[in-house]
């Protein structure tokens, strides 16, 4: 595709949860907790009306339809705020000095005094409502590949409480990962190609760990991408966990707009105008009577009906694929989820199919008087549900007639995007009353100002030069989570450079794609792995084992694993005797060879010793071994 | 450009404000030795500093920008004056049960501004049902404000004054009466009231909200629906005080007006019974009682007994008491104290003087527990038997803060002491537990 013709522009927010060690308005850890919650409790939340006195009324349809909200907790991790029933206490203050940190890094200007404010959000991922939020500082940049790009601003936020379940009308969140502080960092939309959002989001990220005080682990840096291009429209994506999804999103929002707008030409050659469009659902309970589909069946034995709408000259349009596996039917699907909580549609470029037959779809084309060149879109569910469901669907219809409807979405792992919700208009941010603003003075300034780590490029520099690892891997450790115990453990001078290196990079990766949950593994068992393999107690070939059994019991220690995993070195004498016994076992082949049988000897010993001793020692010893025979 | 304008700006800074000719609201640009900001010009907090300024952001964010040497104010444009459209009011069904609510202020009864943060009363009976429309469900809902003050500034005129509208409420034909109030001093009116209202033929149901309406999580809709269907349906005609029962959305639970309590500063079920049980509970749409013996609804003629002394006191002792804050109150003229007494009801021997003094000038003297749960017992220890020879009062399990409101209501609706005592010593609204039951641990 050709980018600049498109006039693609990209903006970025990343959030990064902060290593701090209180949330942001409690004294709480910011950790999340594995076990069984110790106490849950039930809230509902209201749609409250905006500033004009409108209430949404999708959200109002949800909350009238009884959704209620199951949230998790335990004592450990969170307290009265998290679960609003206490007012939240002063804003950290150290949270606050690493964004500015990051301000001053990118040569921002920081705001004189803070605001907080609070942004609604009725989805039930905050007990209140609304994210706690301010903005730390406007302006800066950063530069990416010989390009400048520039920053609008950073800010300060609280993170939302995690889903743990969606069952029909409850929601399950767990609070311990609210109130975890978050960095904002916004760019201008400067951005003009997937390959560079995903460079400047690698650069954002490398300067946050820069400042040595950022979470690692899935989850903890976001991306929400803003994406348009010339005639589709402005598409904020939100929750983009995986850095390397970044450029796969954009490239398929990007096709996902083309198609829409080639949509639209097809629908004018048609002649279809949005007045053909009528949102009079018809119904059509009468033609699945006896239906062999499951879900339509189901839901007229709830007392549910069958609704149908007609989508004058839509036929083959539905079916056509904006981006992989998405279609525009797809679209509808999730409009009519979100206005009327149905489960979904089904339309007639996808039929016969999900156990509706031929004939059922000829009686449905007959009854809503659709010919071969409409579609028809049906739905089954309480009626107020369908009728909103086809509501949606119709105006969806009719935005395919003009574009690209402007809204939110969210990111799906294969980095095509699902719709959520309109774009909100002005933002619903007002301020939060019970916190007075906080005045950044000069003198703070000058102590960070003072205080500056060292920005990823000089880190680059000095790792290959200190530590003697090559620019490549030295990058890999920079562009990882571990910039920073690598450092410390280098310091502390616990282990060899380049082994470390490895490991924390491409073995982690490695250990990752085959399913190991690397992020258990704590940066203290990291270090005391490394402890032994330091003392001589374990070889590094035992590594990969090692992290793999502590991914799987976080609790125990690298001593327990190499007790479990039966990896314990072999002492001197033990090696020897094996060793010894191995070469009179193939006396023939060492008189045979001489010299020459340390080969495939040391194979063998290997693949009895590896892990349990060094190979360096093993061929000392067979040298010796072989060296007596011989002399016998 | 009036003070209103620029809320809470001063000095220096307002001047350069008004000098640009900004009003709230408006849009400026701000340029400063940091750089050039603009935005749309906010409100100041009275008690914050008087030298940044807050502009709202076109993101919508707010920020503080110092105000200094060279510091420069560009008025780029009017704001854009959000006109406020209330919701169409719901259709008024026909048949449903009158309830009336008199909102005398606090958070359940304040709506936010959401551009300045700024909270406004709201409680006429069309703000209420666009907050909560589901009520129109509900009831017939009339709804007017008599009072719109925090509630640390509520006392006995309100207490009249609620009374008296509750009476004109019953006249028309209530079928219960709702009070929004402030949560802080709600145990005491709750009290106030359950003395004055006499022969009541309706449920009176005080509600609060410990979480203001702004925030879709606030408990001011869920209390408001419950105690609305209460009062419209409830067996009962009692004063009680309606509220969450635990931190869940799922039930509110009703309390004996002269038996709750805040036991929290901050949670939704900051209020519990203390000493004895709950009066009812609304769950799942419906009420259920929960006392076997109760006032029931439809029986008598509502007569108001109204008048409350003022001078009265509640003293808590403590360590190093001195007898002559006792001697000041005498001097003043206080008629009455309730003694909030340690453990079973005791105060320091050095005190007895003292509060002979005060009963030889005439000053009622009761004692009432500081341990908030349990009974006052003063034949256990000889200082009990001391103060009552001294002529203090044992309260029982009376609430300190309901025998204060019962004795400031007892010695203005009596001729004498001795009267007063005796509506002291008698229970006149279940402010007096026969039995002290086991509650586990209190609340």
């Amino acid at each position: 595709m050709d980018y600049a013709k498109l006039g693609l522009k990209v903006g970025l927010e990343v959030h990064q949860e902060l290593a701090t060690k209180h949330k942001l308005f409690c004294q709480c850890p910011p950790m999340l907790f594995r076990d069984d919650p110790e106490y849950t409790f039930i809230r509902r939340l209201r749609p409250s009306q905006s500033e004009l006195g409108e209430i949404d009324p999708a959200a109002l349809f949800e909350f009238l339809k009884g959704k209620t909200i199951i949230y998790e907790a335990n004592r450990e991790t969170s307290c009265l705020v998290e679960m609003d029933e206490e007012p939240p206490g002063p804003l950290n203050a150290e949270a606050l000095d690493i964004c500015l940190t990051f301000t001053l890094l990118t040569g921002g200007t920081p705001v004189d005094e803070v605001h907080v404010m609070r942004k609604i959000v009725v989805d039930g991922s905050n007990t209140t409502g609304f994210q706690r939020t301010c903005v730390t500082s406007l302006g800066g940049k950063l530069e990416v590949g010989g390009k400048t790009y520039s920053l609008q601003q950073v800010g300060l936020e609280e993170d939302a409480a995690r889903k743990i379940a969606d069952e029909g009308g409850v929601s399950r969140y767990r609070i311990d990962r609210l109130g975890i502080p978050l960095i904002e960092v916004t760019t201008d939309p400067v951005i003009y190609s997937p390959e560079e959002a995903e460079e400047v989001a690698l650069a954002i990220g490398r300067i946050l760990r820069a400042t040595g005080q950022v979470r690692r682990g899935l989850g903890t840096i976001r991306q929400d991408v803003n994406i348009s291009i010339v005639g589709g429209a402005l598409i904020e994506i939100k929750g983009v966990q995986e850095l390397n999804l970044v450029s796969k999103v954009v490239e398929y929002e990007v096709q996902r707009q083309v198609k829409l707008l080639k949509i639209v030409d097809i629908l004018k050659e048609r002649g279809i105008k949005a007045t053909d469009l009528t949102d009079k659902p018809l119904d059509v309970s009468d033609l699945f009577g006896e239906t062999k589909s499951r879900i339509v069946k189901n839901a007229l034995s709830k007392g549910g009906r069958v609704l149908a709408v007609k989508l004058g000259g839509f036929a083959g349009c539905m079916g056509i694929e904006l981006c992989p596996d998405r279609r525009l039917g797809t679209e509808m699907a999730d409009h009519a989820k979100f206005a009327g909580g149905v489960r979904g549609i089904f339309h007639t470029d996808e039929l016969p199919a999900y156990d509706i037959t031929v004939e059922e779809v000829k009686a449905l084309r007959k009854k809503v008087g659709a010919s071969d060149s409409d579609a028809v879109v049906i739905v089954a569910d309480e009626e107020e549900s369908c009728r909103r469901a086809l509501s949606a669907v119709v105006k969806r219809a009719r935005e395919a007639l003009e574009g690209v409807p402007s809204e939110t979405r969210a990111a799906n792992p294969d980095g095509t995007t699902h719709f959520t919700r309109p774009r909100p208009g002005a933002a619903r941010m007002y301020p939060e009353t019970d916190m007075p603003p906080i005045v950044v003075s000069s003198e703070r300034l000058a102590k960070l100002r003072a205080n500056l780590p060292e920005m990823p490029e000089a880190k680059l520099e000095r790792f290959t030069t200190d530590y003697g690892i090559n620019e490549k891997l030295a990058r890999q450790v920079i562009n990882s989570d571990y910039t920073q115990l690598f450092e410390e453990m280098m310091g502390e001078d616990l282990a060899d450079p380049v082994q470390l290196a490895v490991t924390l990079t491409e073995d982690f990766r490695g250990l990752q794609r085959d399913g190991v949950e690397i992020d258990n593994i704590s940066d203290a068992l990291i270090r005391d792995t490394f402890g032994l393999l330091k003392a001589g107690k374990t070889a590094k070939e035992s590594l990969p084992q090692i992290f793999t059994w502590l991914a799987e019991n976080p609790d125990g220690s690298p001593a327990d694993a190499l007790k479990a995993l039966d990896l314990g070195m072999l002492s001197g004498d033990d090696l020897r005797s094996m060793v010894e016994a191995k070469v009179s076992e193939n006396r023939e082949m060492v008189e045979r060879m001489g010299d020459r049988a340390i080969g495939p000897l040391m194979g063998m010993m290997m693949g009895e010793v590896r892990g349990r001793a060094e190979a360096k020692e093993v061929q000392a010893l067979l040298r010796e071994a072989i060296g007596a025979l011989s002399r016998e | 450009m009036g003070d209103e304008q620029l809320h809470g700006y001063r000095g220096k800074l307002k001047e350069a404000l008004e000098a640009a000719g900004v009003g709230i609201g408006d849009l400026l640009r701000f340029e400063s030795g940091d750089g050039s900001f603009e935005g749309s010009l906010m409100p100041r907090v009275e008690t914050a500093d008087d030298w940044h300024v807050v502009l709202k952001l076109k993101s919508g964010y707010n920020v503080g920008i110092a105000f200094g040497e060279g510091a420069k104010v560009v008025r780029l444009g009017q704001a854009e004056k959000p006109e406020f459209r209330p919701p169409p009011l719901p259709e008024v069904k026909a048949g449903l049960p009158k309830v009336s609510i008199v909102s005398t202020g606090g958070t359940i009864a304040s709506r936010v501004d959401y551009i300045t943060g700024g909270v406004h009363a709201a409680m006429s009976s069309r703000d209420l049902l666009s907050i909560v429309p589901e009520l129109s469900d509900i009831a017939a809902v009339d709804a007017d404000i008599l009072y719109s003050t925090f509630s640390e500034n509520i006392d006995a005129e309100q207490w009249t004054g609620i009374a008296r509208r509750i009476a004109e409420k019953v006249k028309e034909g209530a079928q219960g009466v709702v009070i929004t109030h402030g949560t802080d001093t709600l145990g005491y009116s709750s009290a106030a009231l359950s003395f004055v209202l006499r022969n009541l033929p309706i449920p009176v149901i005080f509600v609060g909200s410990q979480r203001s309406s702004d925030r879709p999580s606030s408990d001011a809709a869920t209390n408001l629906l419950g105690v609305v269907s209460t009062a419209a349906h409830a067996p009962f005609a009692e004063v009680v005080l309606g509220m969450h029962e635990t931190t869940s959305d799922t039930s509110i639970v009703f309390h004996w007006g002269t038996k709750a309590r805040k036991l929290h500063t901050s949670t939704r079920y900051a209020f519990q019974s203390v000493n004895t049980e709950p009066l009812a509970r609304y769950v799942d749409g419906k009420v259920e009682m929960i006392a076997e013996s109760y006032r029931k609804r439809g029986e008598g003629e509502l007569e108001l007994m109204d008048s409350f002394e003022s001078k009265v006191a509640l003293i808590k002792f403590h360590p190093g008491f001195q007898p002559s804050t006792i001697d000041w109150y005498v001097d003043d003229g206080y008629k009455g104290v309730i003694l909030e007494g340690t453990g079973l009801g005791h105060v320091s021997t050095g005190l007895y003087e003292a509060l002979r003094g005060a009963v030889k000038a005439g000053v009622v003297l009761g004692m009432a527990p500081q341990c908030v749960w349990g009974r006052i017992d003063m034949d256990v220890y000889s200082t009990g038997r001391e103060l009552q020879e001294i002529g203090v009062e044992p309260l029982g399990d009376m609430l300190a803060e309901t025998a204060f409101v019962k004795l400031r209501w007892a010695l203005a609706n009596s001729d004498d002491i001795e009267e007063a005592m005796e509506l002291m010593r008698r229970n006149i609204a279940g402010e007096y537990s026969d039995r002290t039951l086991y509650t586990g641990r209190f609340g």
